[in-house]
This record gives structure tokens, C-alpha cells and sequence, in this order.
């Protein structure tokens, strides 16, 4: 389960933005994972629960937005649905993904004093 | 505390960050994709599922290529130096990476493992990930191309029920076709059918460390793919 590998490279990211914050207190945090990121949302939330304690996001609370996955056209956008062969019949073009592989921590909710 | 009026709130400060959490991975993995572009070595990440063939591929890579292609591989397991001693076996020269617990390799430990090689007596370098269908597509290891080995026993539908890997992939390896034969219930075509509809420039080759189908194929598709050393000033 890499969730917790994850979980330890977020954990590593914030440290970093408090580094510029000094004796800020992290509240919350926010998450964007993909569809097709190969992290699993459930899995992500209990990897943080488990090892939070300890660390600089102990009292943070972990916001996750997921992203679905998005199938375009290369060359004329139009979006392909999910499960359908990956290539735009009219343009005979494949397939590029327009969003849903992210794994980014987009917000830091920090407590200053 | 709040610096406008002294009541004693906190200030909450929200901060954009917009970065990836993997970065530090992505970074080392840059550095080793540099080196080995650098050095002209045609570095391929090969997953797939534990028993999917991998190490059979590389065994029969290398019977086949013989001197044509200077072959080097990082086995990773959980546990075991079986395959890397498989590998050696067959000529290949091996390092095993064990994780322990961990379910993929990162570039961190490829890295680790690369100072191991003189990379200029390589002409590719395969990184035989942990066996596991999920876990490595999320890790960039600095990999020129990701090859996924899904053998036919694995089932039609074996992509559709795990996309990530296929969409990233540049290439699949359908393994043990030589058993095809003792599988009714397995079509090429649908197979075939399903990996279109998860990655969206399928190249397939049919392949079997056994009877040989399809070594020559892959060989080829590795020599297309080699770079061009960097000229040394």
C-alpha cells in the first residue's frame, strides 16, 4: 500500500511550507487526487489518520478532492466516455488525458499567532 | 493573534501551494533519467502482476539478443534475490533491490542501485518493478519507456480492471501465449479489446519465453527506442 509512502512525502511537502512560516500551526490541508493517479482516496485518508500523530500535521485536518479521469481527443477535444475505446472515431485520433493523474497538495490552512 | 484590533483571535492563513507530492521522487528520478540518457542507455520500466512472466521476458531477452545488446537489470522484490540471481544466470548483469514491505520501487532506490553499473558497458538497463498491477505506476524511476508484461492467464478484463498502469504504458508484453491453447475462455481479441479502452496508443506484442513468439518483435522495438548517446566534448 504506497498511500503511506504518500502520506510521508505530503507530510515532508508541509514541513517545507511551514519552514517559511515560523511557529505556524498547520489547521487543514487540501488534496487533489486523480482518478486515474493509481492512489486511493479511502486508503489515503486512513494512511494520514495513522501517521499524523507525531508529526507537524497532527492537528491538520486532511481535505481530498478527487479528480475523475478525462479522456479528450488530441486533436479536436471532444471527450471520450469512460470505458469506450480510447481513440476519436470522426478524427481517427488517440486519446490524451486531460486531468485525473494528479497527486498535489494545492492548500495549507496554517494558524499564525 | 489577530495585529488589527488585539482581540485575541488567531490568524488563519491559507496558503497555495499547486505543488506535487511526489516532487522529490520526480526530481531524483530526472537526475537518473539524465544520466542514463546521457550515458545512451535505453533504461525500460517493466511491471506487471507478481507470476506475469517478467523475469522470463528478460531471460528470454537475452538468450535471444545475445552479444547484440548489453543487458542490465534491478530485480526488485519484497524479499529474495532469486530473480537477479535468475537474471545473472542468463547473462544479464543484475542488482536485486529488496523493499521489504514496500509495494513498488522509487527513484530513490533505483538511483541507489544505479551506482552499481558502469553505465557506458550498458546498452539497456530494464527495471524489474515489484510484482503488482498498482502500486509502480505511481513512481516515476527515470524510465525512458514503461512496458507492462500481462500474461493470458491473467484474463480478458485484466486492464479494465486496472487502468492506471495501462494508460501509462508504452508498450504490453502479453505473456504465455503458448498457453492459449489450454484457455477457452480466453480471446486475444478481447483482450486486445480492452487494453484499448485504457490506453490510448495500444502497441501489443504477443510474447512467449517458451516458443520464442515474439522475441524478435521486442527486440526490434528496443532498438528503435535506443537513444543516441551524447557526444563527449
Amino acid at each position: 500500500m504506497h498511500e503511506y509512502s504518500v502520506i510521508q512525502s505530503l507530510v515532508d511537502s508541509v514541513e517545507a511550507q511551514v519552514a517559511q512560516h515560523p511557529g505556524a500551526a498547520v489547521k487543514r490541508l487540501r488534496v487533489s487526487i486523480g482518478e486515474l493517479s493509481g492512489v486511493d482516496t479511502t486508503l489515503l485518508a486512513s494512511a494520514y489518520e495513522v501517521f499524523r500523530g507525531g508529526t507537524i500535521c497532527e492537528g491538520a485536518l486532511l481535505e481530498i478532492v478527487p479528480v475523475r479521469a478525462r479522456w479528450t481527443c488530441k486533436n479536436c477535444g471532444r471527450e471520450i466516455p469512460k470505458g469506450e475505446v480510447l481513440r476519436c472515431q470522426p478524427c481517427d485520433a488517440e486519446a490524451k488525458l486531460a486531468g485525473g493523474d494528479e497527486i498535489i497538495l494545492d492548500q495549507v490552512e496554517l494558524e499564525v499567532q | 493573534m489577530c495585529q488589527d484590533c488585539g482581540c485575541g483571535d488567531v490568524n488563519i492563513v491559507p496558503v497555495d501551494v499547486h505543488e506535487k507530492i511526489l516532487a522529490k521522487n520526480d526530481s531524483v528520478a530526472a537526475h537518473n533519467r539524465s544520466h542514463l540518457r546521457g550515458a545512451g542507455v535505453l533504461c525500460v520500466n517493466l511491471m506487471g502482476s507478481p507470476g506475469a512472466g517478467k523475469t522470463a521476458v528478460l531471460e528470454a531477452t537475452a538468450r535471444a539478443a545475445s552479444s547484440a545488446l548489453a543487458i542490465g537489470a534491478i530485480a526488485g522484490d519484497l524479499a529474495t534475490d532469486n530473480d537477479a540471481r535468475r537474471l545473472k544466470a542468463a547473462g544479464i548483469e543484475a542488482m536485486p533491490v529488496n523493499t521489504g514491505s514496500m509495494c513498488h520501487l522509487d527513484a530513490d532506490l533505483v538511483h541507489r542501485a544505479l551506482h552499481h553499473f558502469d553505465l557506458k558497458d550498458l546498452d539497456l538497463l530494464v527495471i524489474e518493478n515489484v510484482g503488482n498491477l498498482v502500486c509502480p505506476a505511481v513512481y516515476d524511476l527515470g524510465q525512458a519507456l514503461n512496458v507492462v508484461a500481462l500474461a493470458v492467464t491473467e484474463g480478458e478484463d485484466k486492464p479494465l480492471k486496472y487502468p492506471t498502469m495501462f494508460a501509462k504504458a508504452d508498450l504490453v508484453l502479453l505473456t504465455k501465449t503458448d498457453l492459449l491453447p489450454h484457455l477457452p475462455n480466453v480471446r486475444l481479441e478481447a483482450v486486445h479489446d480492452a487494453i484499448s479502452r485504457v490506453m490510448p496508443r495500444p502497441r501489443i506484442i504477443q510474447f512467449s519465453a517458451n516458443d520464442g513468439t515474439g522475441v524478435e518483435l521486442w527486440l526490434d522495438w528496443l532498438q528503435a527506442n535506443r537513444p543516441v548517446a551524447e557526444v563527449l566534448v
